[in-house]
């Protein structure tokens, strides 16, 4: 029973015109960003400006690895490290704590949970300065344990995947495996987190990408010598904004292993942040 | 039966020793003990790194907001005379302006781009579903640092794409920097180019959760689509949006990387800090100048209360409107 109107709304032609230049929108910028990066110093101050990719990438990407003042590589390196560790850290800890909250039985489970909910509303910037201070006093300024051990667990992640157990298990397959004489860290490891694979998927998706992202805090506790990926572009951009055929280059390959990410799980990714939005 | 042929195997006949009866109960014991207690083992990284990196810093952002305090020097308990110096401070007040002036110029157009967008996805019929979620997200995917600095070239004056195609229609080129309405302009942008795919896709979540029944009773009395957006979509939607536009709220007056890049990592945002937000001005005031650290942590409660203050206005405003 579809009304007649109705049917010429959902067809019509200008809801593709509104989504293909949104869309087109939406890529430029990484397009503009090859543009540039692969384009000779000369050729990118043209009027008007470029709009077809060039074929010196290489040669702005060595300038980017001889610049001994972004330490790019150092950073590259330090972004995969701390990604990686923050990654499968906030997943084991997220399924475990999850699992708990979703199927186990123990005092005070629910205001621990709404602690949790509450906690993620928090602003953590507001903490800045004191952290700062911390790291000082650990000797930790200037090291990736400053930028690793405060994000090796994430209330979103101890939430989301509760959210996910309580609906994937179901509480027989829990008692069978206690029949079995399992102990509750064997059930975890051997029934729940393989059945927690997608949702954990999601989320160390999510978690890789917001690390290796993250800027302010980096920024605040490492130096130019040791910096991570984001850093390092944002002294490179600083120092040599003049030189733009090598800062993007360098943008470039650091934004790309997302890019590449995202196009072979970006499925999995849009449905686990449109799940999440539905239930919180 | 192959492993136990190996070793010897007890006899059937045999009653149990008394060893293997305390071996028994001790397993007992520890298997009461398992499951009383190994949850709060489970949940307890949460906590303690949570605690010692999250809470803790929180707690003590508000007792150094208490004292002259200085990181490498000394501190004394000064009161609320941190809080009271936040309303003669000028630069204050400027950070407060601009963070508010971009914020409004990112979050309202936003929000409202992201609604026409995410009911054009919702749409029964449309074909390319997948591919065009994709691309309207895929700016999420980019680093803030990445978007600002692509974004910095965008708005360059000299040979910047946006100068020039003002240029196409005759307006002089724009020094977008320079001055205060024009880099608060630029800033938005950014935000506008990296959160409106994401912000489309929640709301789109929401309105795939309302009902399809309500349409199509609203069809068969012959309500326009247009219609069934204002009645049926929008109060239903309400939640979501609600949950989107304190999300906005957060980030928006915390909003630090985008203004800092665009100033070359002048963390006064511009020569006459036409761009310095409330986030740079707690930088400059807490790492930065590490004398002032308990003005600066005033200013990061002071931006915790306003977040609390502009997120309750939000929802206020939203549910009354909604009804």
């Amino acid at each position: 029973m579809i009304s007649a109107s109705q049917r010429l709304w959902r067809t019509s032609p200008l809801t593709y015109v509104a989504l293909v230049l949104a869309a087109l929108l939406s890529i430029y910028p990484f397009y503009y960003m090859l543009v540039i990066g692969t384009r000779s110093l000369d050729s990118i101050n043209e009027v008007p400006p470029p709009v077809t990719p060039g074929g010196a990438f290489g040669d702005n990407f060595g300038r980017v690895l001889d610049n001994d003042a972004a330490n790019f590589l150092t950073g590259m390196m330090n972004s995969i490290i701390v990604s990686s560790v923050v990654t499968v850290s906030v997943v084991l800890t997220g399924s475990l704590a999850g699992f708990a909250f979703a199927k186990l039985k123990f005092r005070g489970s629910n205001a621990l949970l709404l602690a949790i909910i509450v906690t993620m509303m928090i602003p953590t910037q507001m903490g800045l300065i004191p952290l700062w201070s911390i790291m000082q006093d650990l000797g930790w300024y200037d090291t990736l344990y400053a930028v690793t051990v405060p994000f090796l667990v994430s209330a979103f992640g101890v939430f989301m995947m509760r959210q996910y157990a309580s609906q994937a298990i179901s509480d027989e397959l829990i008692e069978a495996g206690r029949v079995d004489g399992a102990s509750t860290f064997r059930i975890y490891w051997s029934i729940v987190l393989p059945a927690l694979r997608p949702a954990a998927g999601v989320l160390g998706l999510l978690t890789f990408m917001e690390t290796w992202n993250s800027f302010i805090w980096p920024y605040a506790i490492l130096t130019p010598e040791n910096p991570t990926l984001q850093v390092s572009l944002s002294f490179l951009s600083y120092a040599y904004y003049t030189d733009y055929s090598q800062v993007f280059a360098a943008t470039a390959i650091g934004t790309i292993p997302l890019v590449l990410v995202f196009l072979v799980f970006g499925r999995q990714i849009i449905g686990g942040i449109m799940e999440g939005a539905v239930k919180s | 039966m192959s492993l136990s042929a190996t070793t010897a195997p007890p006899s059937p006949a045999a009653p149990p020793s008394p060893d293997v009866d305390r071996r028994r109960s001790r397993g007992r014991l520890l298997n009461r003990l398992d499951v009383k207690y190994s949850p709060y083992l489970y949940i307890a990284p949460f906590f303690l790194i949570f605690g010692a990196f999250g809470l803790y810093p929180m707690v003590r952002t508000a007792w150094m907001s208490l004292h002259d305090w200085d990181m490498i020097g000394e501190h004394s308990f000064i009161g609320f005379d941190n809080y009271t110096r936040l309303f003669s401070d000028e630069y204050f007040w400027n950070a407060l302006v601009n963070t508010f002036g971009i914020f409004a110029l990112s979050t309202i157009p936003q929000l409202l781009l992201a609604l026409f967008l995410a009911n054009l996805l919702n749409r029964t019929f449309l074909r390319a579903k997948t591919f065009f979620r994709m691309a309207i997200f895929m700016p999420n995917v980019v680093s803030v640092a990445a978007v600002a600095i692509v974004f910095g070239m965008l708005f360059q004056r000299e040979f910047g794409l946006f100068n020039w195609l003002l240029s196409l229609v005759g307006v002089d080129p724009v020094d977008w920097d320079g001055q205060r309405w024009s880099s608060w302009f630029a800033i938005s942008s950014m935000v506008n180019w990296r959160w409106t795919g994401y912000n489309t896709l929640i709301l789109l979540a929401g309105m795939q959760a309302i009902p399809k029944d309500l349409y199509e009773a609203a069809a068969i009395d012959g309500a326009s689509p247009w219609r069934q957006f204002w009645q049926i979509t929008l109060p239903m939607l309400k939640p979501t949006f609600i949950f989107v536009v304190i999300l906005s709220t957060i980030g928006g007056m915390q909003l630090f990387t985008e203004p800092l890049l665009f100033a070359n990592g002048n963390i006064l945002g511009g020569s006459q800090r036409e761009f310095q937000t409330l986030a740079m001005y707690m930088y400059e005031m807490g790492i930065v100048n590490l004398n002032s650290a308990g003005y600066g942590a005033a200013v990061a409660w002071a931006i915790f209360m306003i977040i609390i203050l502009v997120s309750l206005f939000n929802f206020l405003l939203v549910r009354r409107s909604a009804k």
